[in-house]
């Protein structure tokens, strides 16, 4: 009876041998295979005996004392979440190349000791102050196109796919720095962008092809609700605060604004 | 955190990636256990096992981004572990060689038909004793092994580890990962059989 080698019997053992059955088979005729396999098997009970020192209870505290004084060596910011894969295609190249680009200029020079609270809060804020500015520059073209779009009398339709694609991506940016405003307590940046956010829903929601009436109700409403003046006077604010860092955000002419329209 | 517990590994992730450094500590507390006892296995000794576990943690904080909820993170940790692992155990080996010279003995030297070998070997007698002593044989065995085969055992045997997965961290394919786990059991028995053989083997295996 040819016998079965060595490598075969480790591969039945480890269930990735081809001829599972017909080693199978053999074995059950092969006392000698039997005890070769039996052998094998010893030494995978032998790597079962092999100790393992018990780190103990407090191992996994342990770990995390010794590298939290590391991890400021990973260069997280906030803005970093925004960077996961299910939100990156809600950000345009152009916001993730001027944050980056400001980064870069911020951050990469080597921190001699861990980024202080405060630096960080101020990274944070100028961080925002550049993208959203950026956002809003792109909304407020978006909007100065549908405003002075041309509808003559005779149409019957206008064809508004072309901003309603643009309205959706500006929608999911919008989302995100509302939701960054609202946390870094930037009420008049938040609460403008939440104003937008509804109109550029409605924009990206709307059929394709819009009814001159029903377009003029968009129209209008940018005109009443000021959107357009609003966007351009906190985005005068962030340029300001861009040139100026230390200055405080342009929350009293945001404020102003939407006491007036109320 | 005070609710530490009811955080599950992607939340944590999440606030991590959000800034939240402290939630990071959860998955660290979580998970180092079992990448502390694959390191052990892995380097045959604490120190260098727990900085292997110091080092993959701070890989995965540093890469985390990149993880992003896609896959089980106790899993990624692991397999960054394991990529580290072998690495240092490639140093270690590249250093011990530049001390001792060229007159090594070659790690794949082993051509001899095993199967031949056991029939060969006589009982020791004197060597056999409790599963202590078999489990210090073993930790000793597991350091004549290669790199890539010491890292196929130690994610095969202890962890349970698929041949796909364990392909991936020897950046070989699974037919050549196959041969490196069949030659590893191959030489371990080798190293181990005036222990085992002597005794009949399905007892022994039993013990530990």
């Amino acid at each position: 009876m040819k016998h079965r080698t060595e490598e075969e019997l480790i591969g039945y053992r480890e269930g990735e041998a081809k001829e599972r059955t017909a080693i199978a088979a053999h074995l059950k005729e092969c006392a000698e295979c039997r005890e070769e396999l039996a052998r094998i098997e010893a030494v995978f009970g032998a790597m079962d005996a092999m100790p393992v020192p018990e780190p103990g209870e407090d191992y996994g505290e342990r770990v995390w004392q010794r590298i939290a004084p590391r991890l400021g060596e990973r260069k997280t910011l906030w803005w970093e979440s925004l960077f996961v894969p299910q939100r990156l295609v809600a950000l345009g190249g152009v916001v993730a190349l001027v944050i980056l680009a400001f980064v870069a200029g911020r951050v990469t020079r080597p921190p001699v000791v861990p980024v202080d609270q405060s630096d960080a809060a101020k990274v944070r804020e100028r961080v925002l102050v550049v993208a959203v500015g950026e956002h809003l520059g792109r909304t407020e073209m978006m909007l100065m196109e549908l405003e002075n779009a041309p509808a003559s009398k005779g149409q019957k339709t206008i064809n508004i796919s072309e901003t309603q694609r643009r309205a959706e991506d500006l929608v999911e940016e919008n989302r995100l720095y509302r939701q960054t405003a609202l946390k870094e307590g930037d009420q008049a940046m938040a609460s403008t962008l939440d104003e937008l956010e509804r109109v550029l829903l409605d924009i990206a929601n709307s059929p394709d092809e819009l009814t001159p009436a029903a377009f003029e109700t968009i129209r209008k409403r940018i005109e009443e609700e000021g959107l357009l003046f609003k966007v351009r006077v906190v985005k005068q604010g962030l340029d300001e605060r861009k040139a100026n860092p230390d200055a405080k955000p342009a929350e009293n002419k945001a404020r102003g604004t939407e006491r007036k329209k109320v | 955190m005070a609710e530490e517990v009811a955080v599950s590994d992607a939340m944590a992730v999440e606030l991590t990636l959000a800034g939240d450094r402290d939630a990071y500590r959860v998955l660290v507390e979580r998970h180092s256990r079992t990448v502390y006892r694959m390191a052990y296995r892995m380097m045959g000794n604490t120190h260098d096992a727990e900085e292997v576990v110091q080092e993959s943690f701070l890989r995965a904080y540093q890469k985390l981004k990149q993880f992003a909820g896609n896959a089980n993170f106790g899993t990624w940790v692991y397999r960054i572990a394991a990529n580290y692992a072998i690495d240092r155990l490639r140093q270690r080996n590249a250093d011990e060689a530049r001390r001792e010279g060229p007159n090594k003995p070659d790690e794949d030297s082993f051509e001899v038909d095993p199967l031949s070998q056991v029939r060969d070997m006589s009982p020791s007698p004197e060597h056999l004793a409790g599963s202590a002593q078999l489990g210090e044989r073993m930790k000793a065995a597991l350091a004549e092994l290669s790199p890539a085969e010491r890292t196929a055992i130690v994610m095969r045997h202890w962890d349970g580890c698929g041949i796909e997965e364990i392909a991936e961290v020897l950046k070989s394919n699974s037919n050549a990962t196959k041969n490196t786990v069949f030659r590893a059991v191959q030489k371990l028995r080798r190293a181990l059989a005036p222990f085992l053989e002597g005794k009949e083997a399905r007892a022994m295996g039993t013990e530990g």
